[in-house]
């Protein structure tokens, strides 16, 4: 992590500024880099605050840091904030960047900088309007920088590669992918507009950093990929072949990245009305013989759970549903980090619904789970829940291409052929399943209601046939328990039984990412540090997870939520209390330095619940001092007050 | 003497009865309606196993246990979604959606419009008798405002859904009314909506011998000035027929001419097809787009054995 250098773009939104970060990783990626990429925006399509986090490394790594090394800002807001506003909600992102660091501005920001009184970093400014009309000039277009405004985030984009001393050709490659083969006019000028700021900045710039860009390791063959990429390549791997959907942040980029691919793979993506349509299509796309999924965040997912105590009492192989978090309750925040469904998935619907609930850890987990999710649906007649969170969704990794050479479609147990009238869609059997019919096919014939029904699925409310219906309906939760191995159900690194633990990071989730490089970085041997990854939720791992956690001197529990939810569910599965629960709820997900300062503090004599918010332990009501904090800022300044230009002068020619 | 060749089993309407007990209130319209189903699909010769047919929940949800075809009973309201995925999955079964009037106009308000929309190749038959009778009576969406029958126990302050307005303004193509207690004249309709390319809504009227006091046989047999209270349009030389597709100006006059059938002053009710207009459906777009599907159904293809080895190469 020592050497690792984070790079940061901020700007409004809409500016393009995810399209550059995205290039540097892409162009990062080839030379053989490691990157992890965090980005942040605002619920709006225009104009609000956006910032994108680029963590570049000689080796593998799964989360982001909290310093910045080198700031480029596109407008005055990631300076200083949106303290102009009557309750301002940030205050720019200048104070994140490490002492010797620098900050790439436009000159049309200048009048801000004296506000930032930032003295101990590198203020590097530079004249993008008047480089983009040399860039414009020799294509033809003169005095037209107003016009190409936008372009400012390829100049931002140019401008820190070359104050980094990096190569720009491989910059250069990646924006022309960026644009594709149809714009070569459009690709030229964004290249050569780079090469601007990039020759600009490294004339002046380069070299005077005290950070630098680690060593790059050996290219080889990587991807760099999002979440939802992750979770769409799957379910086309799975073979799914219905998924419905209703646009929600943050799950419709999985199923626009689905759309795009109907014609390559036969798959049909439909767009419901609403919430409830798309999980009761996509139950009866399950009983229809297709491979069915859904995809929604929170506010979706209340709506759903009637479908899914419908498809567990008729059955139905599926749906597999992906649960994109984000902050709660109601609305809450649509763009935003928090891990606060998962006692919601694990409880939502009426009566007791039977149900696989997986989290997965990282973009590798997303991939796998998803895959194995649908064969889970399938071998078990059974809804199946795929936790994922905001964060494992928006943000891009380098990895080694999935494998998919090992991976086998279980569709479960069909109907045998000989059926000859007496055909029983949920018959007693002795390992609770019942061999499925598909419609169409002829002496398949069966009924399927949601009420409570008798083997052949016809209504019934006796006793004894309840009794059965429902060990066999939760029976099944418990065959699959005896059947997932357990490297799918957790993920252990520690000292090996009976060693003692001194101190156990358990988490789930995204989280993982940051407590795997944590520990990876402070303790690679696990002398003080071990990690308990819980991947399977329903059902829970109760068993193993006692084993581990009994063997705990101090366990510190980890919870991208308010009210540290796996540490209570954790009670419940296995009767422990963790000793300190860590929980993050201000929007935002858990970042490397984080889990160090979280371990560090979880000490005898510490409370029990430790609140992390911007690299520190916080005393509650925090959130009140640091407002109050930025309202003194204000008023200490004010020139603060004045809302922002529209646009900066240097452009209007 | 029958001359039918013996070799070739034609499917009877009895074929599509199931063998369960039926527990509908004795003299209920909803038997008429199953009834007239099980016809019209012995009239195009579908056999039990081609045929899917999903129900909601009341007393028109039980429909689907008396049915011998796949059954599913499924949630209230929440018919069309249910319709809509099985043709997704399988665009070669007959789907059939059975509602009540709470169910489809009510609940499933939502899905109802969608489902107009998407124009898959469906038929929604929707029991319509004014109350959510397994509640024991409640006005439902149809009923008209300041009617109560005795069920209920103040009159309704609410306006009536027109389902056939509501259909014609949410784009099902094939928009219809039968009487439950005119079975076989239904059962003709119900064929015609099952032959349909696209989707298509029949509007059941019917009695509930239990609750509803007002629509009772005697009212739907009544006369108006002379005429019977119900009369087919077919018999007036009404033609609900777009003949032109691609004209716009006709598609309009035909759904003026429905919208005014619809809404018929004076009390008398017609019965029959009032439109019907003949465009792609929603698989034909999904065949255009999906190649797939133009050689078998979804769930007839081999999906389990894909490549994404390019998709991987996209993110290199």
């Amino acid at each position: 992590m020592g050497s690792d250098f984070c790079w940061m773009i901020g700007g409004p939104q809409g500016s393009g500024l995810n399209v550059s970060a995205e290039i540097l990783a892409k162009a990062l990626s080839r030379s053989g880099y490691y990157v992890f990429g965090q980005i942040e925006y605002h619920s709006n399509i225009k104009g609000k605050h956006s910032a994108y986090k680029l963590r570049i490394s000689g080796e593998h790594v799964s989360s982001h840091l909290d310093a910045v090394h080198l700031l480029s800002s596109l407008d005055e807001e990631t300076l200083i904030g949106d303290l102009y506003h009557e309750f301002p909600a940030h205050r720019g992102h200048v104070h994140e960047i490490a002492p010797g660091g620098a900050l790439l501005y436009d000159v049309e920001q200048k009048k801000f900088i004296e506000l930032i009184g930032r003295k101990d970093i590198f203020l590097w400014e530079m004249p993008y309007a008047e480089l983009l009309d040399r860039a414009l000039t020799e294509a033809g277009k003169p005095g037209q920088a107003r016009a190409y405004r936008i372009m400012t985030n390829t100049l931002a984009l140019g401008a820190s590669v070359g104050a980094l001393g990096f190569d720009f050709d491989p910059v250069a490659e990646a924006i022309r992918d960026s644009f594709g083969a149809k714009a070569g006019k459009v690709a030229d000028l964004n290249v050569n507009a780079a090469r601007y700021a990039y020759d600009y900045a490294k004339e002046r710039f380069a070299g005077q950093l005290k950070f630098a860009l680690p060593a790059a390791p050996p290219k080889r063959e990587q991807i760099l990929v999002k979440g939802s990429q992750a979770v769409g390549m799957a379910k086309i791997k799975a073979g799914c072949g219905l998924q419905t959907y209703y646009p929600i942040s943050p799950a419709t980029d999985e199923s626009v990245y689905l759309e795009g691919y109907q014609s390559d793979h036969n798959l049909v993506v439909l767009q419901t009305e609403d919430e409830v349509s798309a999980i009761d299509a996509a139950v009866m796309g399950a009983h229809g013989g297709v491979r069915a999924s859904t995809s929604t965040s929170g506010p979706g997912f209340a709506l759903m759970p009637e479908g899914l105590g419908f498809a567990a009492i008729t059955e139905a192989p599926g749906p597999v549903l992906v649960l994109y978090q984000r902050g709660g309750p109601s609305t809450g925040l649509p763009t935003r980090q928090e891990q606060g469904d998962l006692l919601f998935a694990l409880n939502a619907g009426q009566g007791d619904i039977p149900r696989i609930v997986m989290a997965s850890g990282d973009i590798e987990e997303c991939f796998y789970d998803t895959f194995d999710a649908f064969n889970y649906a399938d071998r078990y007649q059974i809804p199946v829940i795929v936790l994922v969170d905001k964060h494992m969704a928006s943000c891009y990794q380098t990895l080694p291409p999935f494998k998919t050479s090992h991976l086998k479609v279980d569709r479960g147990l069909v109907k045998p052929a000989n059926t000859n009238g007496d055909y029983q869609r949920y018959a007693f059997t002795k390992e609770g399943v019942s061999p499925r019919s598909v419609p169409g096919q002829t002496g398949g014939i069966f009924w399927s209601t949601s009420d409570e029904h008798d083997p052949r699925g016809h209504i019934t409310e006796g006793i004894g046939n309840r009794l059965a219906m429902m060990e066999k309906r939760m029976g099944k939760v418990a065959l699959a328990a005896r059947e997932i191995p357990d490297g799918k159900k957790y993920i252990y690194l520690g000292p090996a039984a009976p060693q003692k633990i001194p101190v156990l990071a358990v988490c789930w989730g995204s989280t993982k990412g940051a407590v795997h490089d944590a520990l990876h970085h402070a303790d690679p041997h696990h002398a003080k540090y071990a990690m308990l990854h819980i991947r399977l939720m329903s059902p829970f791992p109760s068993e193993a997870a006692k084993n581990i956690l009994s063997r705990a001197e101090r366990v510190v529990c980890f919870d991208g939520n308010y009210s540290g939810q796996l540490a209570r569910l954790i009670r419940t599965e296995t009767g422990i209390s963790v000793h300190h629960s860590v929980v993050k709820y201000d929007g935002r997900p858990f970042s490397e330095d984080e889990i160090m300062v979280a371990l560090e503090a979880a000490k005898p004599g510490v409370g029990e619940r430790l609140v992390i918010s911007q690299g520190r332990v916080v005393e509650p009501g925090h959130g009140n001092l640091e407002f109050d904090q930025m309202l003194e800022l204000r008023e200490a300044n004010p020139k603060m007050l004045a809302p922002m230009v529209p646009l900066p002068p240097g452009y209007n020619r | 003497m029958s001359t039918a060749p013996t070799d070739v089993k034609t499917v009877q309407p009895a074929d599509f009865k199931s063998d369960i007990h039926n527990d509908w209130c004795p003299g209920c319209g909803d038997f008429g309606v199953i009834s007239a189903v099980q016809m019209a699909l012995a009239k195009l010769q579908v056999p039990p196993h081609r045929v899917a047919v999903i129900s909601g929940i009341g007393c028109a949800g039980k429909s689907a246990h008396y049915m011998n075809a796949y059954s599913f009973h499924t949630l209230h309201g929440r018919v069309m979604p249910s319709v809509t995925a099985m043709k997704l999955a399988n665009h070669d079964l007959t789907v059939i959606g059975v509602g009540g009037d709470g169910d489809a106009y009510g609940i499933g308000g939502g899905h109802f419009v969608a489902g107009g929309r998407r124009n898959l190749n469906i038929t929604y038959v929707v029991m319509n008798n004014d109350v959510y009778a397994l509640t024991k009576g409640q006005a439902s969406p149809t009923i008209a405002k300041g009617q109560k029958t005795k069920s209920m126990s103040e009159a309704s302050i609410m306006d009536a859904i027109n389902p056939i307005l509501l259909a014609l303004a949410c784009g099902y193509t094939f928009v219809a009314r039968g009487y439950a207690l005119d079975t076989k004249y239904l059962s003709e309709i119900i064929a015609q909506a099952i032959e349909h390319r696209g989707s298509a809504l029949v509007d059941v009227l019917q009695t509930c011998p239990t609750y509803n006091d007002l629509h009772t046989k005697g009212f739907y047999a009544g006369q108006i000035e002379g005429q019977p209270r119900l009369y087919r349009l077919d018999q007036t030389g009404y033609d609900p027929i777009v003949h032109n597709p691609d004209d716009p100006v006709e598609i309009a006059q035909k759904k003026a001419q429905a919208l005014l059938k619809s809404q018929e002053p004076g009390g008398r009710i017609p019965l029959g097809v009032y439109y019907k207009l003949d465009v792609p459906t929603y698989e034909d777009h999904l065949k255009a787009k999906i190649p797939g599907l133009q050689q078998k159904p979804l769930a007839e293809l081999d999906l389990y054995h894909r490549d994404i080895t390019p998709n991987l190469q996209e993110l290199m």
